[in-house]
């Protein structure tokens, strides 16, 4: 672990070719949109630039995030980034476990104060001091903090890290809360997804280590390149979106011929992710694809939103699940019946009254 | 009568006296037309959204066939961006026009009469006075209506549906730089287009409302409605204060 140590250096060490090397660099600029010039560019930092450690750690989690990573499309893009990461830290992958791996920890803290990249999938559960989430002997929060302090930057994978997903959704028992929460002072990525898409994360990793910064961001801190688009907005059906040909009923006629699946409850007009454009397992499908429509996976609280079966968000607050039709309408009905009935109570008085009215 | 009669004393709000006069100009030209064409742009916009949220059924054969969600869509928005500009207008007539077009935009609560003469109006409503009183503009029950549920309605309107149309237009556009920060209020644009679905419903009950306001009013109270939005005269029926 010589602190001086190139990305190139290690790749080699790990006997990836340099013709592999040059593939990946090709392969990861086109991914992230770097023009003419990227190939090269991105080779360049790797081979002189020190090796940026990297420290991924996990808090509240299913690991869907480490699975889908793991699965880069291009076997190469994996290997690549894999052994760059697992050589520092993460406990689910490293061959390091116990105390051993918490010297790693220690270690990278000191020797990289304030360069080491730190990756955080999964949150961390706020309630009984973080006693629901306890990683080698204390709060897993305690240790995302102090680990965090440290970092150059953050990354936040998944919706768990950046939204707080399924184990923050009402009620929350265990107060999980998305990282930025507790980590304030620290510029966080984040990369949220149910998993993320694993060309998006490598894409993403390779970019922090290769430019030293974080690519541009949107508002709500994502990265501009994967998900300044809806899934909608790049959709293939899209066409039978705007001519007005849907899905009514699953297996009918339309679903047959692939056409849009809006009436079915697809959240993508309302979804910010690559899958439209990426897609999944080597670009092989992404869910509307095989005639599912969106669930909204990597948007803010979309375990809260109400069925994944209805395009609008289900209303609680009237005792039994509604949506916004039956609720508004219902208001509606209610107001014209009052004006009908009003109306008629008028036009009797105003027959009951017409004496007094004329000598008014 | 006479217990009413005492407390009919001021013509509106903000007092100024309409008595003895049997007919004043209300509503300036612009106002007027601003009315009747946001009338419009308002139907437009609660059937294409309604058919937006609710499309009609499906479409066969080749999507190249047809683009009948495009166009409601077209119609929407076309639609949308013209009621944005009908109401900056409708703001500048309120600055430069008469008092009457000021009331659209605020509601004097600061005044106890106020409250009393809109309690008074209610009232008037419920059936439990007989007599309203007259106004020249809007009396102080309706101009509560209309800040509520038609000035703030269509603040919310535009600020929910500018959001929803900054995504289509994209990070860099305008209509983000404009409305982007709705989506720091409702991070998931998913309620952004619930709120505003249920913004279509509370538009609806408004327009409910008001028409049959207006009509009653014309028939029942002791002013014209109808000729004060059409030709801006409003006649008023008696001579008593
Ligand atoms: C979508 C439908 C409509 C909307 C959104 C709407 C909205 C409004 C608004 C905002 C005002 C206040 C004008 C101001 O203060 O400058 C107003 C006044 C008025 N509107 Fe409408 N209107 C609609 C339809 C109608 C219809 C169909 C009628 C006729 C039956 C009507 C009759 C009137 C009258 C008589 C006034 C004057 C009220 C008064 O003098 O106090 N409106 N309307
Ligand atoms: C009185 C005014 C308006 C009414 C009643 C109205 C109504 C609606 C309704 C019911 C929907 C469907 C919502 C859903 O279920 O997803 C909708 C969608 C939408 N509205 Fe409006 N709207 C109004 C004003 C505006 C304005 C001022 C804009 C600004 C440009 C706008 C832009 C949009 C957009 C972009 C959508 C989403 C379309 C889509 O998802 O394809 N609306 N509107
Ligand atoms: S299937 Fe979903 S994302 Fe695709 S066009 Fe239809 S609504 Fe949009
Ligand atoms: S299509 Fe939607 S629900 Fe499916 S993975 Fe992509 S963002 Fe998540």
């Amino acid at each position: 672990m010589a602190a001086v140590e190139t990305f190139y250096d290690v790749i080699r060490r790990q006997g990836i070719t340099r013709r592999s090397f040059t593939k990946f660099c090709s392969l990861t600029a086109a991914s992230l949109g770097l023009g003419a010039g990227g190939p090269a560019t991105l080779a360049h930092a790797f081979e002189t630039k020190p090796r940026v450690p990297v420290i991924w750690m996990h808090g509240l989690e299913c690991t869907c995030c480490s699975e889908s990573f793991i699965r880069s499309a291009h076997p190469l893009v994996k290997d690549v980034i894999l052994s760059m990461i697992s050589l520092d830290y993460d406990d689910t992958i490293m061959a390091a476990a116990g105390f051993q791996a918490d010297a790693i920890l220690k270690e990278t803290r000191e020797k990289h104060a304030g360069q080491y990249i730190l990756a955080v999938e999964g949150n961390p559960p706020l309630a009984e001091d973080g006693m629901f989430c306890i990683d080698g002997g204390r709060p897993f929060v305690e240790k995302l903090k102090e680990m965090a302090s440290g970092a150059q930057a953050v990354v936040a994978w998944g919706s768990c890290a950046s939204w707080g997903c399924v184990q923050a959704a009402k009620p929350n028992p265990t107060h999980a809360v998305p990282i930025d929460k507790v980590i304030l002072d620290k510029p966080i990525i984040k990369v949220p997804g149910c998993p993320p898409i694993a060309e998006v994360m490598t894409g993403v990793v390779s970019y922090i280590l290769t430019f030293g910064q974080l690519p541009e961001l949107d508002r709500q801190g994502r990265p501009k390149m994967f998900y300044s688009q809806r899934i909608h907005d790049k959709c293939y059906r899209r066409p039978h979106f705007d001519a007005g040909q849907f899905v009514e009923t699953w297996d009918d006629e339309g679903a047959r011929k692939g056409y849009c699946l809006y009436k079915m409850g697809c959240k993508g007009p309302t979804t910010y992710n690559a899958c439209s454009t990426v897609r999944w397992n080597n670009g092989v499908s992404f869910p509307i694809q095989s005639g599912h429509g969106c669930i909204g996976c990597s948007e803010d609280g979309f375990w809260d939103q109400g069925s994944f079966y209805d395009r609008l968000t289900t209303i609680n607050h009237f005792g039994i699940e509604r949506n916004a039709d039956i609720v508004g309408g219902t208001a509606a009905a209610i107001v014209a019946g009052a004006v009908a009935i009003h109306a008629g109570v008028t036009a009797i008085r105003a027959t009951v009254k017409k004496p007094e009215k004329t000598d008014a | 009568m006479s217990v009413q009669h005492t407390l009919v004393k001021t013509a509106d709000s903000d007092a100024t006296e309409a008595v003895r006069r049997s007919s004043v100009f209300v509503y300036e030209a612009p106002v007027r037309a601003w009315h009747w064409i946001n009338a419009a742009l308002i139907l437009v916009l609660i059937v294409s959204g309604y058919l937006i949220a609710s499309p009609l059924p499906t479409l066969s054969g080749e999507a190249s066939d047809h683009y009948q969600m495009g166009y409601i869509r077209f119609a929407h928005f076309a639609a949308a961006q013209l009621f944005i500009v009908a109401f900056v207008y409708r703001v500048y007539r309120g600055i430069v026009g008469n008092e009457h077009a000021r009331q659209l935009f605020y509601v004097p609560f600061w005044r106890p009469r106020y409250w009393y003469e809109a309690l008074y109006e209610l009232s008037w409503y419920l059936f439990i006075v007989k007599n309203p009183k007259k106004y020249v503009g809007h009396n102080p029950l309706a101009n509560l209506a209309m800040v509520v549920l038609f000035t703030l309605l269509t603040l919310f309107m535009i600020a929910t549906g500018g959001a929803l149309y900054a995504q289509g237009a994209g990070l860099d556009s305008w209509w983000t730089k404009l409305f982007g920060w709705v989506f720091l209020i409702w991070p998931n644009s998913q309620q952004v287009h619930t709120l505003h679905h249920l913004g279509m419903w509370l538009m609806v009950i408004f327009v409910i409302l008001h028409v049959y306001a207006a009509i009653r009013e014309d028939i029942m109270s002791r002013q014209t409605m109808l000729s004060a939005i059409i030709t801006g005269d409003r006649y008023f029926r008696d001579d008593d204060p």
